[in-house]
C-alpha cells in the first residue's frame, strides 16, 4: 500500500466520512469539507512532475494474486496529465459547487459523496495498470455518473438521462471487459505494461482485431463518439458543476485515455487507424453541425464537447500512423499525438470554464435559453470576459490555446494526404475537408454562445430573474480556468516540456529512446497551409454566422430526420421491451399443456436427434428370451386396456381400466418371478384406484363434462413421438453385452454376508438400505403433505371469519 | 339412514385379525421369503382400513388411540437410528450386524439389525397409509 494507492482511495474514504461529519458541522456547507481532498491530491500529483519526466512511478498492492489481478498503480506522463486534470478541475468544481448549490435546498451529502466516489473512480481508471482493476474503476465512473446525472431524481428528464447514459456506457464497459479478457487470453497477463511490451507477438492472433473492436466500443461509448454520443446531451440534466466536471473535462475523456493507452498495441493494425480516424472525424462534424441548431446553452456545449472529443479522437487516430515509421524525430505524425494531448488539456480548461459560465448565467437569470438571453455583457462583465475567452479558444482564434491546438490539428491533417499507408492516397483527402467544415461550424456555434448570450439587447421581460453579476465564489473557478486558457495560449511551452512531453512519450514508448525529442509549440510558424485554413474558417464562419437565419432552420428540420440516432435508441428500447413482453406472453401461456408440449417436443427432438446423429440405432435380438403364450395374452390385455383408457368417454371407465392394467402388470411380475413386486403392485394398485375413485366422486358438478379426445392433434403426434423415441432407446439399449451384471455378487453374498435369503428384501434393507431410508422419508413427506393440505385451510377459515 | 351391517362387522372381527397375522408373517418372513416391511405395512394398514369400513373413524380412533403421524415419525426414527448402529461400531452408516442365538422355545434364531430397519419401514408405511386414509375420510 503505497501513497499512490492512498491517493486514489482518499476521495472514496472521504465520501464515506463526509456524511458522518456533516452531523456536527451543520452550519458549514458540506462542500468545504470536500474541498481539501482534491486540492491536496492536486498538490500531491504536482510533485510528481519532475519525477515523471524521467521515469514512471509504480506501486503494487496485491489483491487476487492467484489470477494475476493486483492493484498495480503506474504513474507515467499520460496518467499524470489526466490525474492533474481530474484533481485540478475537481478542486475548482467543488469550489464552484459550494456557491452554486444552495445549502438548505439540496441534498449536499449525496452530491459530494457521489462526486468524490467519481473522483476515486476516475483516478483509478487513469492510474491502474491492471486491466481488471481498470475495468472496476471504469464501471465505478459509469455508476457514479449515473447517480450524479440523476441527482435531481424527482425530474423525469434527469431519470431518463441517467438511465440512458447508464445503458450506453455500461454496454460499452461490458464490451471492453470482453476485449480485456481477449487480451488476457492472448498474452496471459492483465498488466497493461506487459501486454504492450508483447505487442508485436500478438498482432497475428485471431483475437487481435476482435479485442481491438471491443475495447474501442468501450472507448467510443464513454467518449460519446457517433453513434453512441446520444447519452451526452441528455446527461445535461445533471447539476452544472457535474456537467462541467464529468461531461466535459474528465469522464468523457476516459475513452480517449483508453485509446491513447492502447495505441502502442493496436496501432500496428490499419483497422485501428481507419476506425478511430473515421469515427473521430464523423463525430466532430456531427457534433459541430448539431450544436448550431440547439438553443439551450448546455445543449450547445454538450454537442460541442462531442465535436471536440471527435477531434481529439481523430488526432489520436492520425498519430497512430507514427508507429509505422522507424525514425521518430522528423515524424510529423508524432505531432498529431502532441496535438491530441495539447487539445485534451486545452479542451478541459475552456470547456470547464464555459460550463461554469453557463451555470452562472442559469443561476443569475434563471434560464439557459439563448433565445431569451442577450445583452448580458453590460450586466455581467466578468462572466462575459470569461465566456469570450472560452468561446474564442474553442473556435480556435489567437491568442488563446485553442488556436494552437487547432493549428496543429490542421497541420497533421494536411500531412495525412502524403501518407502512403492504408490506401490513404485515395481517401485521405476526405479527412482535412471534413475537419475544415466541422471547424467552420465550431466557429459558428462558438460565436452563437458568446454573441447571443452577451451581446445585443437585454430582454428583461423574458428572464425569470433580474440579472446581476455573480458572486466572487462562483466567478473564481472559471477565472482560474480562463487564466490557463490565456496563459497556455501565450506561453504554450510552459506546459509542453513538463507535462505534454512525458504524456506523448507514454503513448509512444519507442519515442523515449529518442533523446532528442522535445516539444516546441511555436505561436507563429510562418504561412503554412494550416494558417490559411484557419483564416478560411474565420471568414466562412463569420459569413455563416451572419446568415444563420437562412440555414439553421434547414438543418434543424431536414437533417435530423435523416439520422435520428436518439430516436432510434428510444425506439430500440421500446421495441425491446415490447418484444420481450410479447414473446413472454406468447411463450408463457399459463397453460400447463403448452409447457408439457414444449418439454415433450424437446424430449423427442433431443432423443431422436442424438440417436440419428451419433448413429446409435443398433438392435441386437440375440439375447432375447423366448416369448410364451402367457406373455402374448398379457401384452394383448395391456394393449386393449390402453386403447380403452385413451378412447373411453367416461372417466370412471378409464379408472377401472387403469386398475385392470395395474393388476395385469402384477401378473407380469408373477410370471417374471418377482413375488415381492407382485405383492406390492397388487396392494398399491388397489389403493390408488380407490383414491382415483375418491377424487372422481368429488369432482365439482359444473366441470363434469365428459369430452371425447380428438384423434388428430398436437397431443397425438407428440404422444406417438415420445412412444417411438422411448421404444427406440429401449431397443438400442437392450444390448447389454458391454459389461457383466453386478447381480452375481448379490446372489453369492446374500446369505454369507447379510444372513438372508430374500434377495430383494436384503438389497432393500441391507445392501442398499440408504435408498430405502429416503423412500420412507418420501412417503412420510407425502402423507404429511396430504394431511397438511386437507387440515390446514387457512384461506377458507379467514374468509369465514371475515363473513362473521 | 343407518343400515345394520352386523354381518360385515362380525366377519371383520375375524378377518382383520387374520390379515394382521398375515402381515406379521410377511414382516418376519421378509428376509427369507417374499414379503418385508413394505408389503407387511400395507397389509396391516389394510386390516385397519377394513375395520374403518365396517365401523367408523371415531370407533377406530378409539380402538387405536394413537396419532398416525407419530407412527410415521417413530418409523423414520427406527430407520435412521438403525443406521447409527453401524457408526457406533466404527463401521459405515447403515452397516447391519447379526448374530445367532439359542432361544429357549424357538431354538437357533438369527437376530439381525436389518429387522429393526424393516420395522421402521413397516411403521412408516402403516402411518402413512392411515394418515392418508383418515385425513381424506375425515374431510368433507
Amino acid at each position: 500500500m503505497s501513497l499512490l494507492h492512498v491517493a486514489i482511495l482518499l476521495p472514496f474514504i472521504a465520501a464515506l466520512l463526509i456524511p458522518l461529519f456533516y452531523r456536527w458541522t451543520k452550519k458549514l456547507h458540506t462542500g468545504w469539507l470536500a474541498l481539501p481532498i482534491p486540492v491536496i491530491l492536486f498538490i500531491y500529483f504536482l510533485t510528481f512532475i519532475p519525477k515523471t519526466a524521467q521515469k514512471a512511478t509504480t506501486a503494487t498492492l496485491e489483491w487476487i494474486p492467484r489470477y494475476g489481478i493486483n492493484f498495480t498503480v503506474v504513474l507515467d506522463g499520460l496518467s499524470l496529465l489526466f490525474a492533474l486534470l481530474i484533481t485540478g478541475i475537481g478542486s475548482l468544481v467543488v469550489f464552484y459547487s459550494i456557491f452554486y448549490l444552495g445549502k438548505n435546498k439540496e441534498r449536499l451529502n449525496n452530491f459530494y459523496a457521489f462526486l468524490l466516489i467519481f473522483m476515486t473512480a476516475m483516478l483509478g481508471v487513469v492510474l491502474s495498470d491492471n486491466l481488471i482493476v481498470l475495468y472496476l474503476f471504469w464501471e465505478l465512473t459509469s455508476i457514479s455518473s449515473f447517480l450524479l446525472i440523476g441527482y435531481w431524481y424527482h425530474r423525469e428528464r434527469s431519470r431518463y438521462g441517467a438511465r440512458k447514459s447508464m445503458m450506453i456506457t455500461v454496454f460499452g464497459g461490458l464490451m471492453m471487459l470482453g476485449g480485456f479478457l481477449m487480451l488476457h487470453i492472448m498474452t496471459d497477463s492483465f498488466s497493461i505494461r506487459e501486454i504492450l511490451s508483447n505487442a508485436p507477438s500478438i498482432s497475428d492472433n485471431i483475437f487481435f482485431i476482435p479485442a481491438m473492436i471491443l475495447i474501442l466500443l468501450g472507448a467510443f461509448t464513454k467518449s460519446a463518439q457517433v453513434p453512441f454520443h446520444i447519452w451526452l446531451p441528455d446527461a445535461m440534466e445533471a447539476p452544472t458543476p457535474v456537467s462541467a466536471y464529468l461531461h466535459s473535462a474528465t469522464m468523457v475523456k476516459a475513452g480517449l485515455y483508453i485509446v491513447a493507452r492502447f495505441t502502442p498495441l493496436f496501432a500496428i493494425s490499419g483497422v485501428w487507424f481507419s476506425v478511430i480516424s473515421i469515427v473521430g472525424i464523423t463525430t466532430m462534424l456531427w457534433g459541430s453541425v448539431n450544436a448550431t441548431k440547439k438553443t439551450d446553452l448546455k445543449a450547445i456545449l454538450a454537442y460541442s464537447t462531442i465535436s471536440q472529443l471527435g477531434m481529439i479522437m481523430t488526432l489520436l487516430g492520425i498519430g497512430s500512423a507514427s508507429l509505422h515509421f522507424d525514425s521518430m524525430n522528423d515524424n510529423i505524425y508524432v505531432m498529431a499525438i502532441v496535438a491530441a494531448m495539447f487539445h485534451l488539456f486545452n479542451h478541459a480548461t475552456f470547456k470547464g470554464s464555459l460550463f461554469m459560465v453557463a451555470g452562472i448565467v442559469d443561476h443569475e437569470t434563471g434560464t439557459r435559453d439563448i433565445r431569451r438571453l442577450g445583452g448580458l455583457m453590460r450586466i455581467m462583465p466578468i462572466t462575459a470576459t470569461i465566456a469570450f475567452i472560452g468561446t474564442f479558444a474553442m473556435a480556435g482564434i489567437p491568442p488563446f490555446n485553442g488556436f494552437l491546438s487547432k493549428e496543429m490539428f490542421f497541420e497533421s491533417l494536411t500531412e495525412i494526404i502524403h501518407l502512403n499507408l492504408f490506401n490513404l492516397e485515395s481517401w485521405g483527402i476526405i479527412l482535412p475537408v471534413v475537419a475544415w467544415i466541422a471547424s467552420v461550424f465550431t466557429f459558428v456555434y462558438s460565436m452563437m454562445i458568446f454573441f447571443r448570450t452577451f451581446a445585443g439587447k437585454t430582454k428583461p421581460y423574458l428572464l425569470p430573474k433580474k440579472p446581476h453579476e455573480a458572486s466572487l465564489g462562483l466567478l473564481a473557478p472559471p477565472v482560474i480556468l480562463a487564466a490557463f486558457v490565456v496563459g497556455v495560449g501565450l506561453f504554450p511551452n510552459f506546459i509542453a516540456a513538463p507535462i505534454l512531453e512525458p504524456a506523448v512519450k507514454a503513448i509512444l514508448p519507442t519515442l523515449s529512446h529518442a533523446s532528442s525529442f522535445h516539444i516546441h509549440i511555436s505561436f507563429w510558424h510562418g504561412f503554412t497551409p494550416a494558417l490559411f485554413m484557419t483564416i478560411g474558417v474565420i471568414v466562412f464562419g463569420i459569413l455563416l454566422y451572419k446568415t444563420r437565419r437562412s440555414w439553421i432552420p434547414f438543418i434543424s428540420s431536414k437533417v435530423p430526420k435523416a439520422f435520428r440516432i436518439g430516436k432510434t435508441y428510444d425506439n430500440g428500447m421500446f421495441y425491446l421491451e415490447q418484444g420481450s413482453y410479447r414473446l413472454t406472453m406468447y411463450v408463457m401461456t399459463g397453460w400447463l399443456r403448452t409447457y408439457l408440449n414444449y418439454m415433450l417436443f424437446a424430449f423427442i427432438a433431443l432423443i431422436l436427434g442424438t440417436l440419428f446423429i451419433t448413429d446409435s440405432l443398433n438392435f441386437d435380438f440375440a439375447n432375447l428370451t423366448q416369448i410364451t403364450l402367457v406373455d402374448g395374452v398379457l401384452a394383448a390385455v395391456v394393449f386393449v386396456t390402453l386403447i380403452g383408457i385413451m378412447f373411453s368417454r367416461s372417466r370412471i371407465t378409464s379408472i377401472i381400466l387403469l386398475g385392470a392394467m395395474g393388476y395385469t402388470i402384477s401378473i407380469f411380475f408373477v410370471i417374471a418371478s418377482a413375488p415381492d413386486l407382485a405383492l406390492t403392485q397388487l396392494v398399491i394398485e388397489t389403493i390408488s384406484v380407490v383414491l382415483y375413485l375418491l377424487v372422481f366422486y368429488h369432482l365439482p358438478q359444473f366441470s363434469n363434462i365428459e369430452e371425447k379426445p380428438k384423434l388428430f392433434s398436437t397431443k397425438t403426434f407428440l404422444s406417438i413421438g415420445v412412444g417411438v423415441a422411448v421404444t427406440l432407446i429401449a431397443l438400442s439399449a437392450y444390448d447389454t453385452t458391454f459389461y457383466d451384471s453386478i447381480s452375481k455378487y448379490y446372489i453369492d453374498n446374500v446369505y454369507k454376508e447379510a444372513a438372508g435369503k430374500n434377495i430383494v428384501n436384503v438389497i432393500l434393507v441391507d445392501f442398499r438400505g440408504f435408498d430405502t431410508l429416503f423412500e420412507t422419508a418420501v412417503l412420510a413427506i407425502a402423507s404429511i403433505g396430504i394431511f397438511g393440505m386437507i387440515k390446514l385451510r387457512l384461506t377458507k377459515r379467514r374468509k369465514k371469519n371475515e363473513n362473521e | 339412514m343407518k343400515t345394520n351391517d352386523v354381518l360385515l362387522r362380525n366377519v371383520t372381527k375375524v378377518v382383520a385379525f387374520i390379515i394382521f397375522l398375515f402381515s406379521l408373517h410377511l414382516f418376519f418372513a421378509g428376509h427369507y421369503n417374499p414379503g418385508g416391511g413394505f408389503v407387511a405395512g400395507l397389509t396391516s394398514a389394510g386390516a385397519i382400513t377394513l375395520t374403518l369400513l365396517a365401523y367408523d373413524i371415531k370407533t377406530v380412533k378409539g380402538m387405536l388411540n394413537i396419532n398416525t403421524l407419530v407412527i410415521t415419525g417413530v418409523g423414520l426414527l427406527f430407520a435412521v437410528g438403525t443406521g447409527f448402529i453401524g457408526i457406533f461400531l466404527g463401521k459405515p452408516f447403515l452397516m447391519h450386524v447379526y448374530t445367532y442365538v439359542h432361544l429357549p422355545v424357538l431354538g437357533k434364531v438369527s437376530l439381525h439389525t436389518a429387522t429393526l430397519f424393516d420395522l421402521g419401514v413397516y411403521l412408516v408405511v402403516v402411518g402413512v397409509t392411515l394418515t392418508i386414509i383418515q385425513s381424506i375420510g375425515e374431510s368433507d
